[in-house]
């Protein structure tokens, strides 16, 4: 019961911009996926959800080779928030949490897809009506809306083989404050502690530090460094990663926080482009 | 939780849109250069199911009128003025754009190439096949939208896949190549061909009898009862398409479908009764107004409101300025123009706060 990746390649224009990875998503753990801006986070997600065939090595699924199975059947298994939701038409946000019903049409009970519905709009403490249009919600609300799509995705009716699924979090703390910001991650840690497998982009490292059970680092295209979140997060190894100097402190008794050194100004070299005459 | 928007409006909106598409086709029968009453319709129409006329006499020639006229040109109408409603619905669902059309994956401007090769080209044809003479302008325009728009669906591949914005880009290449062969037939044309053409691009019911008609029906039905079964499918591709396939949707089956149907019904629309815009994107728009974006109110109302908008253009087309017939494009137009405008004003407005 897992999904695992056999030294997948993914090319672009030439260039591998995923180079041989081997992974595996389990059942009840949260993983937190970490890498500078272009490492192929995003790429590692769509190819590990489906949405793209890697050009080499295989993902599988149980066994299966996950590009072999149909949509409908693997949307019943995994739910993915993407990175910057788009929807231009005023659904209201109840309809929106009900597209996330598409994949147990004929299997959930109308009853189903109502608690359902009104269950996930409960999680995310979404404050706005059900009836509220989808077009008029801030940027955070919408974030928090499309989670609770998410969720409506995965919840299993009961005339559904209960196996675990697998949840892609593809920077999902973007745009939310910082009370969405706890009440997603808590959410996706509550689901992996009821079995589902999530697969989460983060940039914090404290959130890492503080939800993940595994973390894998990427840097261009290769796996740098995976495991426990404890083994794997530490400054020296951060700080290699991002190309920033990383340090920690100890906080609030047995936890430890990660923050950024400020770097000294770059020496001055007296021909910026500031001083060319141009300006 | 509260029963919910969007089916609680359903609920009323269907069988109150039903009932004013059975109205307006009551008027359409009744009205015209001879007044036949209701009741003597209800006669004529139990008659014809052969049973004893129940609700009063009729004559022979009110008979004639209803049945080999008014009848045909009625149920014309309305799967014409349906199927071009449901389609703009579908495409404009399928595009994520809420001003698409069918005119955008080339099956007007294939039509037009069709049906202008017919009145330039047809004679020759004629000349060695004279049975083809009542078919030559219906089989030209039909095979003329369904080749364009097959066309436009193989040319927007990109790596075997469709791409919806591609097929946005092709349609509106292909169309302008259209335009440039249309134009070249009719500098080929002598000033009748031209004049037939001209009034064959405006639209119109004129044409209609039982022969044109019963193809169409047959088309029509098929596509009214298959389309709204992309009715949820159509509500997650507007939250695009990668999310669509994350829910489960097989994208290549679903595109392949909606642009399938839509094109041959609205091809074969076109084929009868020539171009009639702005039905397809003013009933949509109307119903998402009413009743909001989702497709399984939006589908079926807004294939009932294209009826009945289209019957009642016909109706006005042929009795304002009778013995005369006003080509029913121009009242569509002259309809659907200031909405489109209304539209886009509405959209600025929204843009820029």
């Amino acid at each position: 019961m897992s999904l695992r990746s056999d030294s997948i390649s993914v090319i672009r224009g030439g260039r591998a911009i995923l180079d041989g990875i081997s992974v595996e998503l389990e059942p009840a753990r949260l993983t937190a996926v970490m890498g500078p801006n272009g490492a192929g986070k995003s790429s590692l997600r769509k190819i590990l959800s489906g949405e793209w065939p890697p050009d080499k090595g295989t993902v599988y699924l149980d066994n299966t080779p996950l590009h072999s199975l149909p949509p409908a059947v693997l949307a019943r298994r995994r739910a993915v928030l993407p990175q910057e939701p788009r929807l231009g038409f005023p659904f209201s946000i109840e309809e929106v949490v009900r597209i996330g019903r598409y994949p147990w049409r004929g299997l959930a009970t109308p009853e189903e897809d109502d608690t359902a519905v009104a269950n996930a709009l409960r999680a995310v403490g979404l404050a706005a009506p059900p009836d509220a249009l989808y077009t008029r919600l801030s940027g955070g609300e919408k974030q928090r809306l499309h989670l609770a799509r998410i969720l409506a995705q995965l919840d299993r009716p009961a005339a559904a083989e209960s196996l675990p699924c697998f949840l892609f979090l593809d920077e999902p703390t973007n745009n939310l404050d910082l009370a969405g910001r706890q009440t997603c991650l808590r959410l996706a840690r509550r689901l992996a502690d009821n079995g589902t497998a999530v697969f989460a982009i983060l940039h914090d490292p404290n959130d890492a530090a503080r939800y993940a059970d595994n973390v894998w680092l990427l840097k261009d295209g290769r796996l740098f460094a995976s495991g426990p979140a404890a083994s794997v997060l530490t400054a020296p190894r951060l700080s290699d990663l991002f190309g920033v100097s990383i340090a920690t402190a100890p906080a609030n008794g047995t936890a430890t926080v990660f923050f950024a050194r400020e770097a000294p100004d770059p020496p001055e070299t007296g021909t910026q482009w500031s001083d060319s005459g141009r300006l | 939780m509260k029963a919910l928007g969007a089916a609680k409006r359903g609920a009323w909106l269907i069988p109150a849109l039903a009932g004013v598409t059975l109205a307006v086709s009551l008027a359409s029968l009744a009205h015209g250069t001879a007044a036949i009453p209701p009741g003597t319709i209800a006669s004529i129409l139990v008659h014809q199911a052969g049973l004893p006329p129940v609700f009063g006499a009729f004559a022979a020639h009110e008979e004639a009128i209803i049945m080999s006229i008014r009848l045909p040109r009625l149920l014309l109408g309305l799967a014409i003025g349906s199927t071009l409603a449901m389609a703009g619905a579908c495409l404009q669902g399928l595009f994520r754009n809420p001003l698409a059309d069918p005119g955008l994956i080339g099956v007007a401007g294939g039509g037009g190439i069709g049906a202008v090769a017919a009145f330039v080209l047809g004679g020759a044809v004629i000349g060695t096949l004279p049975v083809l003479e009542a078919w030559i302008l219906p089989l030209f325009a039909a095979t003329g939208s369904i080749v364009t728009t097959f066309l436009v669906y193989q040319l927007a591949k990109v790596r075997g896949v469709v791409s919806v914005p591609h097929l946005l880009l092709t349609g509106i290449a292909v169309n302008a190549i259209a335009t440039a062969l249309i134009g070249s037939l009719i500098f080929l044309a002598t000033d009748d061909q031209l004049r037939r053409f001209a009034f064959w691009t405006l639209g119109s019911l004129q044409r209609a009898g039982w022969r044109e008609c019963l193809p169409l029906l047959a088309v029509a039905a098929v596509a009214l009862a298959w389309l709204p079964r992309y009715g949820r499918a159509l509500d997650a591709l507007l939250l695009g398409e990668s999310e669509a396939y994350h829910l489960g949707i097989d994208l290549d089956r679903v595109k392949r479908a909606l642009v399938l149907l839509c094109a041959t019904a609205v091809g074969a629309g076109v084929a009868v009764a020539g171009i009639i815009g702005f039905i397809g994107l003013v009933a949509p728009h109307l119903i998402r107004l009413i009743a909001g974006p989702g497709h399984r109110v939006l589908l079926p109302a807004a294939a009932l409101l294209g009826a009945a908008l289209l019957v009642g253009a016909d109706l006005v087309a042929r009795t304002a300025l009778a013995p005369a017939e006003i080509p029913i494009g121009i009242l569509t137009a002259l309809v659907g123009g200031p909405f489109f405008l209304y539209l886009l004003h509405r959209d600025k407005q929204r843009l820029v706060p």
